[in-house]
């Protein structure tokens, strides 16, 4: 059976692994290099690297530490970040990165995703979709360069529109940050997530809102979802690798254990 | 320099993207191990490893580009596939853009199709178990209910060629075989310890071992 994947986001800027309260006031977590290597002996599924600087400075990512992450792990890792071209996306692959998320640019060129998807293959073409829920019009909106608070906007996509219009141009899975529970640990959000999925027939990975055990079981038992990304619970410590996949395994939802 | 090259172990570069993490994963092992598109280099070789990822319309064009169709298919040394690098030693491929045939290495006399997933979502992504495997030495301490990692839509069928079963939908070949050359559709270079095990399996073979069986 196909395991339901743990995913440790590292939240990037300048070389350093950081971490906000929604998207904001980020703090330094540690260097990436140990921090990856201590992920993946801990038995996470998969790790996502994301640069969060780097669509909002309008700059590539710093590749460097691509290839040195790649050197020491030996489960698959993606990388998102300011990925523009076809050759901004073949540098990182040949350093060594299983698969390359892109946000902003894709809502700038969606073509860019089929560009993407005929070269590279569909399978290590992620889109990353930051979604805001406004209480006000009831409406779930995509909002692009969310790494820099000056520069955040909201687009012209609904979010389940965008889902199904980056699924038609080739994406192979979809990461949906749920910005209203960004960093604050109240658990996923649930209802946007069990949307998503009744328009998303690709992988679809949870992400924002995770603070202990129960929001990982929640967001897999209610809502479907292949994977579950989490980055301050792993980061501080919260919740330890082990003792999340044991109690998931316990009840009876399908996890690798290590 | 030559004598050297002789008893290297060669990853294929195919022109496809995860040329250096097969490398890094290999070298993690304590092997040593070249990245070459050379055809002696590869003629030469100890074992050849033949990555992959992408589409196999994109592979074959370079690998015909580099001129290593003969090569790879006259290869008498063992060769490790990994992903494409399995699809490429079939017979053909329906993975392109546009639907049609693409011709690979015929090493392996099967076809690669679409992936029967019957309910689940495609692309087949993430880690899943092995539902059975032969007792070919590449798999020597792994055991059924293992996890690897896989990511494709598209698969080789059971066949006589199947060396590990795995199943998502349908059951599928997670390994194919035939005399010097196994390919696995899984990435073992990502597949944590177990992959790791795979990759030294295949590195300490002794090649009379797969040659005469």
């Amino acid at each position: 059976m196909l395991a339901k994947r743990i995913i440790p986001c590292l939240d990037v800027r300048d070389g350093k692994v950081v971490k906000g309260i929604q998207f904001r006031n980020h703090e330094i977590i540690g260097d990436i290099v140990p921090l990856a290597q201590k992920y993946a002996q801990a038995g996470a599924d998969e790790l996502v690297f994301y640069d969060i600087t780097a669509s909002a400075d309008d700059r590539v990512v710093d590749k460097s530490w691509v290839s040195r992450i790649a050197e020491v792990i030996d489960i698959p890792f993606c990388v998102a970040g300011g990925i523009k071209t076809e050759r901004d996306a073949k540098e990182i692959l040949m350093m060594g990165a299983d698969k390359i998320s892109i946000n902003s640019p894709a809502l700038r060129d969606p073509d860019l995703i089929t560009r993407l998807a005929d070269v590279f293959g569909q399978q290590c073409i992620v889109v990353g979709i930051d979604s805001f829920y406004d209480k006000e019009t009831g409406l779930y909106q995509v909002y692009q360069f969310t790494g820099d608070e000056t520069r955040t906007q909201q687009t012209k996509w609904t979010t389940f529109d965008w889902i199904k219009e980056v699924q038609q141009r080739g994406a192979g899975e979809i990461v949906l940050n749920c910005m209203n529970q960004d960093g604050v640990r109240q658990g996923y959000d649930i209802e946007q997530l069990q949307k998503a999925r009744a328009v998303c027939n690709v992988p679809l990975i949870a992400s924002g809102g995770a603070g202990e055990i129960s929001h990982f079981s929640d967001v897999f038992k209610q809502a479907d979802v292949d994977g579950a990304l989490a980055a301050s619970v792993f980061h501080k410590g919260i919740i330890e690798m082990n003792e999340l996949k044991q109690t998931l395994k316990s009840q009876n939802i399908e996890i690798r254990l290590c | 320099m030559s004598a050297e090259k002789a008893t290297m172990n060669v990853i294929v570069d195919t022109g496809c993207a995860n040329l250096s993490s097969v490398k890094f994963a290999v070298e993690r092992l304590g092997f040593q191990v070249i990245i070459t598109d050379d055809i002696e280099t590869i003629k030469k070789a100890k074992k050849v490893i033949l990555p992959g990822v992408g589409t196999a319309k994109h592979a074959m064009a370079n690998i015909r580009a580099k001129g290593l169709v003969e090569t790879l298919q006259n290869l008498t040394q063992p060769v490790l596939g990994f992903c494409l690098g399995m699809q490429l030693m079939c017979n053909s491929s329906l993975e392109s853009s546009e639907g049609e045939k693409v011709e690979c290495l015929g090493i392996i006399d099967t076809d690669i199709v679409p992936l029967n997933a019957k309910n689940n979502r495609l692309p087949h992504m993430g880690w899943n178990t092995l539902t059975s495997m032969t007792d070919h030495p590449v798999f020597n301490g792994i055991n059924i209910g293992d996890y690897f990692y896989f990511v494709h839509s598209f698969a080789a069928p059971i066949s006589e060629y199947t060396a590990a079963v795995c199943k998502y939908g349908s059951e599928f070949s997670a390994a194919i075989t035939k005399n010097n050359f196994i390919g696995c559709q899984f990435h073992p270079e990502r597949s944590s310890e177990l992959g790791s095990k795979i990759i030294k399996n295949f590195l300490k073979l002794d090649s009379t071992e797969i040659l005469t069986s």
